[in-house]
């Protein structure tokens, strides 16, 4: 049992490491809302009005809208992309017995390792000859690629857990093969292919480094790399520019504060054992 | 076939660039043009020609030094953490999720956020410091050599923090409760329980997290570039290999600089690194697993 002075000194460290992470966070979401002046001469203070001027600024005189459309555009494909061509993958090496079955399966998670970002100066010149690059079709296609090995570990691994008893009933029962995947499998690994997606797409969502490499004209570019753009611009008006960060964060932030179960599970997943 | 699919993306936009890595580092490049073999002539410039390679153990110096400290500064802190969240008091959910809101940002916003934070001037971190009272600690701290990585160092475990604190914690809930109660009615105060049992039981997930640590600390790009620049500034004191490597294979103000034949060698250097030494540290941890 915990001595209540110990369970006291531990609460203490963890409302102290809360606070640390969370007071940044705030500042940031006030100075959003105050004018550059307020910033420097009362940082800590709420803002004078809640008034939306750094937001409209943003609205009007930038291409928030288009890097956040693009970054959308950019994650939901490739995801879709992923999870489609990963999960048929993942069913055939999960389900079915062949020659080179393990093989291939070890070539999947090879891919784990590989920090792909050295391997850009080919992917660059393979890009070119493709002609795409400065096209979102080709963030599209890294990323999907990239996301594959942790994929098809994740849907093998919950693919084998489900019993063969369930299958073989829907093959007696005159189901093909394309029905027993669509009907029984896919709906019974929705949970996996949650995980797999998150694990995926946050990384995706928040990626820089391709797009700096990748994309070139401004209305291509994703959220995080206009960022750096707008950020650059602005670099004197510290209101917008927090209004600017705190816009950045949001979707995302929203989204993990409706789902933080799903997210830790799906970002640690592979560090974790399950 | 189910396969063929998935197989052709990672080919071609995996396999395929990584080996092409590999040879491309031993031609001689004008541009985007192959422009003649060079042998082992990148590696050597790399390896042993300054200024390339002064620039090169500049940088290599600068990863070791961000790897250690993250595990000492990031990673320690998080097996604490863990352990006070295993206790399951009161707003450990809570607790938990704010941890983890940084990991879940972009290292852009991350990185703009904290330099607006650091400003010399107006910076949150100088406002707060003279609100207390420490007004002599006020500093520079992007601004001076002394500091600068140091800074970097501390936002990168701000933003992680989490990651690790979660992994220990899962780890440490699957610790059987008898094992630890145990322990206690044979009068192991918590520290000794903390050394005796819950270090060596969380093994497997130190052995995780210290390759990841290792992995994302040779990988660093985007935390420097958005906070020091291509350059590492100032003057090159948070130069790190992943800026280095950019800069050579894309080139910066002085753009004479830039050769993807030494970009593709140092590519292939620091891919042969990571994988050496993670393979090797696998290995060597999987037995203290099995040893402790």
């Amino acid at each position: 049992m915990l001595k209540p002075w110990q369970a006291a000194l531990y609460q203490a460290l963890l409302v102290m490491t809360s606070l640390v992470m969370l007071y940044p966070v705030v500042i940031m979401v006030l100075s959003a809302f105050k004018t550059t002046g307020e910033i420097y001469s009362s940082p800590f203070a709420l803002p004078d009005s809640f008034a939306l001027k750094n937001l409209a600024t943003i609205w009007r005189e930038t291409r928030f809208l288009t890097y956040l459309g693009n970054s959308l555009l950019v994650t939901i494909t490739s995801i879709a992309v992923m999870l489609a061509s990963g999960t048929l993958a993942a069913y055939a090496l999960a389900r079915y017995a062949f020659r080179g079955n393990e093989a291939i399966y070890l070539f999947f998670l090879a891919g784990l390792m590989v920090p792909l970002k050295l391997a850009v100066i080919p992917l660059f010149i393979e890009l070119r000859a493709l002609g795409l690059i400065d096209n979102r079709l080709g963030l599209v296609l890294v990323y999907a690629a990239m996301g594959l090995p942790s994929t098809v570990f994740i849907m093998t691994g919950f693919l084998r857990t489900i019993p063969a008893e369930l299958e073989e009933a829907a093959r007696i029962d005159g189901a093909s093969e394309g029905r027993i995947l669509f009907r029984i499998m896919l709906p019974l690994s929705r949970p996996a292919l949650v995980i797999a997606g998150i694990h995926n797409a946050v990384p995706i969502w928040n990626d820089f480094f391709f797009p700096l490499v990748l994309i070139q004209s401004d209305h291509a570019k994703t959220l995080p790399q206009g960022l750096t753009v707008f950020m650059g611009e602005y670099s004197t008006d510290w209101g917008v520019l927090f209004a600017g960060l705190t816009l950045s964060a949001l979707p995302l932030t929203m989204v993990y504060i409706a789902l933080s179960r799903q997210f830790i599970a799906g970002l640690t997943s592979g560090a974790v054992k399950g | 076939m189910l396969l063929t699919p998935a197989l052709l993306l990672l080919i071609g936009f995996v396999t395929l660039p990584i080996l092409s890595a590999f040879v491309y580092a031993f031609y001689k490049w004008q541009g985007l043009a192959r422009v003649g073999f060079a042998g082992f002539d990148n590696f050597r410039l790399i390896l042993f020609q300054p200024p390339f390679s002064t620039w090169t153990y500049n940088a290599f110096l600068h990863n070791i030094v961000v790897f250690v400290s993250l595990m000492v500064v990031q990673n320690g802190t998080a097996f604490f953490l863990a352990w006070a969240l295993s206790k399951q008091l009161r707003l450990h959910r809570f607790h938990q999720v704010s941890l983890f809101l940084p990991v879940i940002l972009s290292t852009v916003i991350i990185g703009f956020l904290w330099k607006l934070f650091l400003n010399p001037l107006f910076g949150l971190v100088n406002q707060t410091l003279i609100a207390i009272g420490l007004e002599n600690w006020a500093q520079p701290w992007l601004g001076q050599p002394s500091t600068a990585l140091a800074s970097l160092i501390l936002v990168n475990a701000w933003h992680w923090v989490g990651f690790p604190t979660l992994v220990y914690l899962a780890a440490m809930q699957r610790i059987p409760r008898e094992i630890l109660e145990s322990a206690e009615i044979d009068g192991a105060g918590e520290w000794m329980r903390i050394r005796r049992i819950v270090w060596p039981l969380v093994a497997p997930a130190t052995t995780i997290v210290v390759i990841l640590t290792f992995i994302g600390a040779f990988n660093w790009f985007e935390l420097p570039y958005i906070m020091a620049g291509l350059e590492g500034a100032p003057f090159h004191s948070t130069d790190v290999l992943g800026l280095y490597f950019y800069r050579t294979a894309f080139g910066t103000v002085s753009a004479a600089l830039q050769d993807f034949g030494r970009g593709s060698a140092l590519a292939v250097l620091i891919f042969l690194f990571i994988l050496g030494i993670s393979a090797w540290w696998v290995r060597m941890l999987r037995r203290r697993e099995i040893d402790l």
